[in-house]
Parts: structure tokens; C-alpha cells; sequence
């Protein structure tokens, strides 16, 4: 029963790690990018859904502030931050997205406090038994239907609608794409927009999985965040979806089995390298 | 006195690393985003082998080359992967370094280790020691820099593929570079151990890496005066702008940020703007 709870687990935590890289990978499938600013929007995500959850007594209008804000938010950095820096080296928007992302941290800090933030009235907390008796929270259960209607209607968008299209095509060649009347801006401004408020959402329920949020709370999902868009071979979304789920699961499985050697930030990076140095350019990376 | 001579040891050490970083990342152009793991290596090392009883002389060496055979791996890998995936394989070892070293008794786990002891010179002999030891490398650096390798390191750091059309072994290359920069974090790390007296695992993060990365490009990649000038700077940073107090890790990554944003070649290339402004306006 242990094996199945822990496997459970595993994919909870991946599809919250789906929700969370999903926007890395759109990111820099159209930039190039390693966008660790991100996580920073995840945080603000997170502190969004408990401030208004304890406003307005609403989880749902919590969430859709979340992501309307948040996917502002980000596309206010693509704005200020990296559209002026495009044409340097990549490891210079690497290091401004990391002291962006840093000093959001500081800023959560400040204004915040650095104990965090609960719920004063957690919103979705029972649990329901399923076979065996064994107990999944509410939550939970909501984390993954949510993870998964959302990236189902974000690949019916991206295949069935002229936007969707138009996004492709830039993805695939930006420069033809422009040829055929796409707007190239409009299509970064969209992605940004998507995939900040996707994190916003991971931000959301992290903050209501764990009651908590706190200004540290994105220094996992931006370094790990990376490893895994990584490992999906960078910029393949089916490739991160696949590696979000395979390291929830490991990690879950390993922090039981491997807790004594290494600790759970170390196992996501030791699965990385290993899957790196036999698949350089990731699990679904063209050769 | 006192207050100084840590000030200027705590400057020397970090400009060393810096410059290690430097060597890959400046001259050979591969970027590493997890070298304090290379610096943790060496000071773990050091301080391991001094609590059992070895003298600081052996023990220098030693973490020079515990740190470098780790870094010869870094280098094996970077055969294999590239660009972001290469920063992000070397930031995936500063993250296994710490998790293993936080994990494991053998080295202190979440404590660290303390009391290491004083490496048998007085606080200004070591200060010298170190002081030595950056002057050395700098000078390894700058020779290196103009000689043929230091034209075949750009060229690599320019494109791989077009150097070895050319005919250049650039695994070799790469290797050696790898090794060179690592190994002198390892002495850094260890004359970092014997400064501090306390290590932990928390002094090798990812934050670390951030910074001595940030000391490289702030100073200007490549340019050996530019970063030991930036190391200088960012290291006694953190002390001189105290009264900041509540606000210094803000104010360190604000300034990162706008240094990037505005101007991304670096310290180097505003003196370099300067220059020609002067050429031009005389």
C-alpha cells in the first residue's frame, strides 16, 4: 500500500511541477530563455491566492486573480527585462533573470514578513477514502483535475485556433511566421501572459497544499524548475510534462529510499545528470 | 589592524576564485554555474585532512587536486552537453554537492564542521600566503591569455565546431581548462576553510555561485584586471554597505540586475567607452 500511497504522491507533485515549468519550457521555446524569474511569479502567485482567499472568502476568484495579475506581472518582465537584452549572449539574461529573481525574494520579504502567510480558513481540506482505505486530500484530487484541463485546453488552443497556429509557427520560425503576418510581439506577450499565469495557478495550490506560502517558497520550483525543462529536452512540452511526472514520482519513491545519502534537491539533480550524460539533449531532445 | 587584514585575506581569497572561474569561463567560454562546489571540494578537503593531523602545506596541494580531479569529470561532461545545458548540468553539481555533503556525518552534515585549526603562520602570514597565491595566478592567467592556447581558448569560446574543423583537439582543451579553473577554487576553498575556521554546507550554494559568476561578468568576461577588480569589490561589498543592513541581498541583486540590463559587457567595456570618448573628444 506504501508503494501506491508514495506513487500517489509522486504524481501530485508532478503535476504541480507540470503547472510550474510548463510556462519555462513556452518561454524558451520562443526565447531561448532560461527563465528563473519565473519562480519569482510563482511566489506572487501564491501570496495573490491567500491574500484575496482571506479577503473575499473566495478560492475561486483567488485563483483567477492569481493568474490575471501574475500573467501581467510577467509579461511587464519580458517588457522591462529581456526584450532589451535579446541580442546579448544568453548567460547575460540568465544571471539578470537570477538577480530579478532574487531580489523578488527580498521584496516578498519585506512587505510580507519572513514567516509567511496562511489561510485563516483553508478552502478545499477534507480528504475522501478510495479503495483500501487509504486517504487523498480534496486538494490533491483537485491539483491534478486542474493540471490536466489545463494543459488539455492548452493543446486544443495551440492545435485548433488561429492564435494557437500563429504560436506555433513563430515557435518553429520566427522569421517566416513575421513573413505571414504574425505578429511577432503579440505572440511574446502571449506567451508570457500563458505561462505566468500557469505558474500563478501552481502558485495557488502549493500555497493551499501546504498552508503556507513564504518569500523562499519559489527557490525550489527555479532551480528544479530548470532541471526539468531540461530534462524534457529544453523547449519540448510533452518532453517537460513527461519529466514534471517521472521526477514527482522518483523523488517521491527516493526521498524514502535514498533520504539517507542525499537529499531531496540532490536527487532531482543526480536523475538529471544521469539522464544527460546517456541523452544530451534530454528525454525527448532532437539527437 | 586586525579588522583589515581579514578584510583584505577575505578579498584576496575571493579574487582567486574568481579568476579560476575566470580561466573556463572567461577564456574557454563554458559556463559554470555550480563552482562553489569546487570550492567547498577544496575546503572540505583541507579541513577533513587538517582535523586529522596533515599539515597545511600537504593539505593545499591535496584540495588543489581533490577539486580538480572533480572538475576533470566537469569537463567530460561538458564534451557532452553544451551551452544551457552545461549551466545547467554544473548548477545540477552544486545542488548534488551540497545535498551529499548536508546528507553524510563524515563531513559535519547540517553543522559543518568548526574549529578547524590555524594553518601555523600568523593572521599576516597568511594574509601574504594568499595574497601570493592570487598575484601567482593572475600572472598564469595573463600569460596563458596571450600565448597561442589563450587563442585558442576564445576561439573555442567563439565556436566549438569552427576550432575543430580546424583541426584543434578542443576536448583537450576544454579538459585542461576545466581542470586549471576548479583546481584553484580547491586552494581558494582551502585557504577559505583556514580563514574562516568554520565551513558548512551552506557557504558552497547555489547563491555562492551566483556571485563569484556575477564577479565575472560584472568585471568584464575574460579581462584578468576587470575581474580581480569586480572580486575586490563584490567580496568587501556585503561589509560596506552594512547600514543597508535589512535590505543588502535587494540592493546586491538590484544592482546586479541593472549592471546586466544596462551594461553587459561589464566594468571593461565602460572603461573601454571612456577610452574612446577621451580618443575622440582630444
Amino acid at each position: 500500500m506504501l508503494y501506491l500511497e508514495l506513487f500517489i504522491q509522486g504524481i501530485v507533485q508532478g503535476s504541480l511541477y507540470g503547472l510550474m515549468t510548463l510556462g519555462l519550457t513556452l518561454v524558451y521555446g520562443l526565447l531561448r530563455i532560461l527563465h528563473v524569474a519565473h519562480a519569482g511569479l510563482f511566489t506572487l502567485g501564491g501570496y495573490i491566492g491567500v491574500l484575496v482567499t482571506n479577503q473575499t472568502g473566495s478560492f475561486g476568484l483567488a485563483l483567477i486573480t492569481a493568474m490575471v495579475t501574475v500573467g501581467v506581472m510577467g509579461m511587464g518582465v519580458y517588457k522591462f527585462a529581456y526584450e532589451p537584452l535579446l541580442k546579448r549572449p544568453p548567460f547575460v539574461i540568465l544571471i539578470a533573470s537570477i538577480a530579478l529573481f532574487i531580489a523578488s525574494e527580498e521584496i516578498f520579504r519585506i512587505i510580507f514578513g519572513p514567516y509567511g502567510l496562511s489561510y485563516e480558513n483553508p478552502p478545499l481540506k477534507g480528504q475522501v477514502e478510495i479503495f483500501g482505505g487509504m486517504k487523498i486530500k480534496v486538494g490533491e484530487i483537485i491539483v491534478i483535475g486542474f493540471s490536466l484541463a489545463m494543459l488539455s485546453s492548452l493543446a486544443w488552443l495551440s492545435k485548433y485556433t488561429r492564435t494557437g497556429m500563429a504560436w506555433r509557427a513563430t515557435v518553429s520560425d520566427p522569421d517566416i511566421a513575421q513573413a505571414f503576418g504574425v505578429n511577432k510581439n503579440k505572440v511574446r506577450y502571449l506567451n508570457f501572459f500563458m505561462a505566468s499565469a500557469l505558474t500563478a495557478t501552481a502558485g495557488v495550490f502549493v500555497a493551499l497544499l501546504n498552508n503556507l506560502v513564504e518569500p523562499t517558497m519559489g527557490s525550489v520550483p527555479s532551480y528544479k524548475g530548470l532541471a526539468i525543462i531540461v530534462l524534457g529536452g529544453l523547449g519540448n512540452i510533452r518532453g517537460t510534462l513527461i519529466a514534471s511526472l517521472l521526477l514527482g514520482v522518483v523523488e517521491s519513491y527516493g526521498t524514502i529510499y535514498l533520504g539517507k545519502i542525499l537529499d531531496r534537491d540532490a536527487i532531482a539533480f543526480g536523475l538529471l545528470i544521469i539522464v544527460l550524460m546517456i541523452r544530451p539533449k534530454g528525454i525527448l531532445g532532437e539527437k | 589592524m586586525d579588522y583589515e587584514i581579514t578584510l583584505l585575506t577575505t578579498m584576496s581569497i575571493s579574487i582567486l576564485f574568481a579568476l579560476g572561474l575566470n580561466f573556463v569561463t572567461g577564456f574557454c567560454g563554458q559556463i559554470s554555474l555550480g563552482h562553489a562546489a569546487f570550492l567547498g571540494t577544496g575546503a572540505y578537503t583541507s579541513a577533513l585532512m587538517t582535523k586529522a593531523s596533515i599539515p597545511f602545506l600537504i593539505t593545499l596541494p591535496a584540495s588543489a587536486m581533490t577539486a580538480g580531479c572533480l572538475g576533470f569529470f566537469i569537463g567530460l561532461a561538458s564534451l557532452r552537453v553544451r551551452h544551457d545545458f552545461l549551466a545547467i548540468t554544473t548548477m545540477g553539481v552544486g545542488f548534488l554537492f551540497v545535498g551529499i555533503v548536508r546528507q553524510q556525518d563524515f563531513f559535519g552534515g547540517e553543522e559543518g564542521i568548526s574549529g578547524i585549526s590555524s594553518p601555523g603562520f600568523s593572521r599576516f602570514g597568511f594574509l601574504l600566503l594568499c595574497i601570493a597565491l592570487t598575484l601567482l595566478f593572475a600572472f598564469f592567467s595573463t600569460a596563458i591569455k596571450r600565448s597561442w592556447m589563450g587563442r585558442v581558448f576564445e576561439s573555442i569560446a567563439d565556436d566549438e565546431d569552427i576550432t575543430s574543423i580546424l583541426g584543434i583537439n578542443v576536448a583537450h582543451y576544454k579538459i585542461f581548462a576545466f581542470v586549471v579553473g576548479t583546481s584553484v577554487a580547491g586552494v581558494a576553498g582551502a585557504l577559505y576553510a583556514h580563514h574562516l575556521r568554520f565551513i558548512g554546507p551552506d557557504s558552497f550554494g547555489f547563491v555562492e555561485s551566483v556571485s563569484v559568476l556575477a564577479m565575472v561578468i560584472i568585471g568584464g568576461v575574460g579581462s584578468v584586471w576587470a575581474v580581480s577588480f569586480s572580486a575586490a569589490l563584490l567580496s568587501v561589498l556585503p561589509m560596506l554597505i552594512q547600514f543597508v543592513d535589512d535590505y543588502k541581498l535587494l540592493f546586491y541583486s538590484g544592482l546586479l540586475f541593472s549592471m546586466m540590463r544596462f551594461s553587459p559587457g561589464g566594468m571593461a567595456s565602460i572603461v573601454k567607452k571612456m577610452k574612446t570618448n577621451n580618443e575622440k573628444s582630444s
